[in-house]
């Protein structure tokens, strides 16, 4: 089309040049577009670790804290909760909790830090309504344990530990969020033990 | 595999059509100059003002309490938040500079006389538009200067007589301007008004390349069928629909000729843009006011009211007269003329290269009073400003005036048959 | 089309006019990356301004992270009334009441160094007067019948005009005129930052941009030239 010869070769590595480039910076500009989808830091302070102070809970006695906008459960295990644990094993789906439903220093026998706290998100892991404690009267859901958790909607069953029983929906056991003791009676939702 | 999509796709969407009668092969003559840049520099704006719009309408809050706040966390909370501001209020201001620098270039070279006059109808329109999509987004912030600035121009409308007052009444939906201001202004800005000037850029580039563009020479590379033996006609393959109906000289596919000119003229822009953007974002107090940084407060007006600089010179016109409603009058009146241009230009001539020395000179008296008269617009009113307002009025007017009664006889050069540079 | 650029260029200067004459402002001499200078303006700020003036846009954390304030030790050091760190930088003052007591409710000074510059408030602090038709003995020479006391007056002491427009320097305050400078200057320097964190990321950002953009602007000029050889 032209007087002039072509160089195609000078003509092909400016247009891949200019491409390659061109697609650099509209990668670049892409980033704050993504970028600004994260967590903002409203969202990131309002879900900011949660302090709970548990030297106040009475042996036995349940109390709800709210982190990240969802319920978190922290119960003060009596002595007795704590030795029956193990008693039924084989009615649980994961007595040994297998599936990581719990930080690594939470994979232990009671689910927990301290054996008497157990602390666990109080969203049932079928279709996540909250369940209820029953503190005395569990037994009229599972025959031979006194206390567990029992979710309103479709009947799943808990134990003391969030491990989920065998014959209902929920497939895995409560989750046990990270959580750290910062003193002996300061509980923190959200850090990790030994990462802050 | 690209090839068998693509016929896939042609037998059911005239893409490569599309694709060739308006970028591969569509004939732009070959002599585009500087002040070619513009129009695609204006789509770029319009994209990043679109993009940009889209992601701070995902954080800000179109309310009276929560308005000013979500800037703020805009600025600060959001991840980029701040630059995406930036990105949108920096775009704003280049906005009108560029359809500014876009619509002289139109002046210059006659690029609104016919066949154009319907292609310079919708620019207007554009601009039109793109004014009342500026003036309510600049209440949105609402800072004090969006709230005063908005109160100035609403308050225009209350000149009108008879129905002035319910009129004002029925904007705001307040008494004053309030929250139900804030949010019609808000549904308008991110929705209405943005679909309305996307469908006039549209219907702006289908206009274009039908009657097809002009150029610094003025000269049409459209010629009658028939006329130019082939030799001389363009070497390059055009779209059926232009060499069926003509014969075309001087003539270069607007694809990849344009379309990397272009990408250089993007990448200059873009230089000047990020410039601002990163180093100066408050434009100097011109791109984003001082008073600005504080909350409307409908009991403590800003020092001087000055509207953000693009509305400068439409400000001035309305100031410098006494009377509110002959000021309104003559302030729509500077955009009415301006798309009554067609119509004030009776000459044949284009391009200012082959006008007169009468249209030339007219022509910068008519560039410098536009900025006297945006300059005047953003100071304070003092009895000196206004005199100088007066008389760069009167230029600004005057341009039209002139140019209808030495177009129908002016004295050109002769015009060369065929574009040479 | 030369002349009408020159025209366009020749009529620039008209810009500088049309900012208008301003006050005399003393310059701060600010410095963003001088963090211990922020620190010490931040420190000011809580101790002196935060009783009334809050920054209710700006939170502990982020300006932690920024002046480079360990958390632990911002929490003891810059937070007396049992905040969270992600909370914003407030006070419990009841804006009704502040009204009452000053005339009108004290600003919020999170954008105060964009509203007014960091050179107003550097200068602002420093033009206190002694005034006894004030309801706190004081006026302000660059904002005439404030309703603030003179806070710092423990620092500066206070000066004072007689009829003839003669100043007395300041006196009676427990820092020197070059301290109360520094420590005003640094007060500034603080509402700078916060008046837009961003800031030093901004200019950061801006230089790898413009250095991006000049390469692709080579690149894709060279690429013109080579297409437009079809054309010359």
């Amino acid at each position: 089309m032209s007087d002039v010869p072509v160089n195609n070769g000078r003509r092909r590595f400016l247009t891949a040049a200019t491409a390659v480039v061109g697609g650099a910076g509209v990668v670049g500009v892409a980033v704050p577009f993504i970028g600004s989808w994260n967590p903002s830091a409203r969202a990131k302070a309002a879900g900011a670790p949660v302090e709970v102070n548990v030297g106040k809970i009475e042996p036995g006695q349940l109390i709800r804290a709210e982190w990240r906008g969802k319920p978190v459960y922290v119960v003060r295990r009596t002595e007795t909760t704590v030795s029956s644990l193990a008693k039924h094993d084989d009615q649980l789906r994961d007595p040994n909790s297998e599936k990581a439903q719990q930080p690594s220093y939470a994979t232990n026998a009671y689910r927990s830090i301290k054996p008497e706290f157990m602390v666990a998100l109080g969203v049932c892991t079928h279709l996540g309504c909250a369940p209820t404690h029953h503190g005395g009267d569990f037994d009229q859901f599972v025959e031979g344990v006194s206390e567990g958790f029992f979710c309103p909607c479709h009947g799943s069953k808990f134990d003391m530990a969030g491990r989920v029983f065998q014959g209902v929906p929920a497939p895995l056991n409560l989750v046990v969020p990270e959580h750290s003791f910062t003193s002996e009676d300061t509980l923190l939702i959200g850090v990790g033990q030994g990462e802050a | 595999m690209f090839t068998n999509f693509m016929a896939w796709m042609d037998k059911r969407l005239p893409l490569t059509d599309a694709w060739n009668k308006h970028l591969a092969q569509y004939p732009a003559p070959k002599n585009f100059n500087f002040w070619y840049f513009f129009g695609s520099l204006a789509m770029l704006v319009l994209v990043n003002q679109i993009l940009t719009g889209v992601w701070l309408t995902m954080s800000y809050e179109p309310s009276g309490d929560g308005a000013f706040a979500s800037i703020e966390y805009i600025m600060r909370d959001v991840d980029y938040g701040w630059l995406l501001r930036y990105m949108h209020s920096t775009g704003a201001s280049a906005f009108f500079i560029v359809v500014y620098l876009h619509m002289m270039r139109g002046l210059m070279y006659g690029s609104y006389q016919k066949p154009r006059e319907l292609l310079w109808i919708f620019g207007m329109l554009i601009f039109l538009v793109l004014m009342a999509e500026a003036f309510m987004g600049y209440l949105l912030p609402w800072g004090n200067m969006s709230y005063w600035g908005a109160q100035v121009i609403i308050s225009l409308f209350g000149t009108i007589p008879v129905i002035g007052d319910d009129l004002t009444l029925w904007i705001r939906g307040d008494y004053v301007i309030s929250g139900a201001t804030l949010n019609r202004f808000f549904a308008l800005h991110v929705i209405a008004l943005p679909l309305v000037l996307v469908i006039l850029v549209f219907l702006h580039i289908l206009a274009l390349h039908e009657v097809g563009s002009n150029n610094p020479e003025g000269i049409e590379v459209k010629k009658k069928k028939g006329t130019i033996k082939p030799e001389e006609q363009s070497k390059f393959a055009f779209h059926k629909q232009y060499t069926e109906k003509y014969d075309i000289v001087d003539a270069i596919p607007f694809h990849p000729y344009y379309s990397v000119k272009d990408i250089m003229g993007v990448a200059g822009f873009l230089i000047l843009f990020c410039w601002v953007m990163f180093f100066a974002p408050d434009g100097g107090g011109y791109f984003i006011e001082a008073p600005n940084f504080e909350p409307a407060n409908g009991l403590k007006t800003p020092e001087h009211i000055v509207p953000v600089w693009y509305f400068g010179p439409f400000f001035t016109v309305l100031r410098i007269v006494p009377d509110p409603l002959l000021g309104t009058i003559a302030m729509f009146s500077a955009i009415i003329v301006l798309f009554l241009l067609p119509w004030f230009d009776r000459g044949v001539v284009k391009s200012v290269r082959y006008r007169s020395k009468l249209h030339l000179l007219n022509l910068i008296q008519f560039s410098i009073s536009f900025i006297v008269l945006g300059v005047l617009g953003t100071m304070p009113a003092t009895p000196t400003a206004n005199m100088i307002g007066i008389v760069a009025a009167f230029g600004y007017f005057g341009f039209f005036v002139a140019l209808w009664f030495y177009s129908k006889n002016e004295k050109c050069k002769p015009v060369p048959e065929r574009v040479s540079h | 089309m030369k002349k009408l650029l020159l025209a366009f260029c020749a009529l620039l200067p008209l810009f500088a006019f049309a900012s208008g004459p301003s006050v005399h402002l003393d310059k701060a001499g600010n410095d963003l990356t001088d963090k211990e200078s922020l620190k010490n303006g931040f420190k000011t700020y809580i101790n002196y301004c935060l009783g009334c003036h809050q920054l209710q846009y700006q939170r502990y954390n982020r300006t932690f992270k920024d002046l480079g304030i360990e958390e632990a030790d911002g929490i003891e050091n810059f937070m007396y009334t049992g905040e969270k760190p992600g909370d914003h930088i407030t006070n419990t003052m009841p804006a009704k009441e502040a009204a009452k007591w000053f005339g009108s409710a004290p600003p919020d000074l999170t954008l105060e160094a964009r509203l007014r510059t960091p050179d107003w408030i550097y200068t602002y602090l420093r033009s206190f007067y002694m005034d006894d038709k004030r309801p706190f003995g004081v006026n302000n020479k660059l904002f005439k019948d404030v309703g603030m006391p003179h806070v710092l007056q423990d620092l500066q002491g206070v000066s004072s005009i007689d009829e003839q427009s003669n100043v007395t320097p300041a006196m009676g305050g427990s820092l020197t005129t070059e301290e109360y400078d520094i420590v005003v200057r640094d007060l500034a320097n603080f509402l700078e930052y916060v008046g837009e964190p961003s800031k030093l990321e901004r200019e950061a950002m801006g230089y790898n941009v413009l250095i991006f953009l000049f390469i692709f602007f080579i690149i894709s000029y060279f690429l013109k030239k080579e297409y437009w050889k079809d054309i010359h």
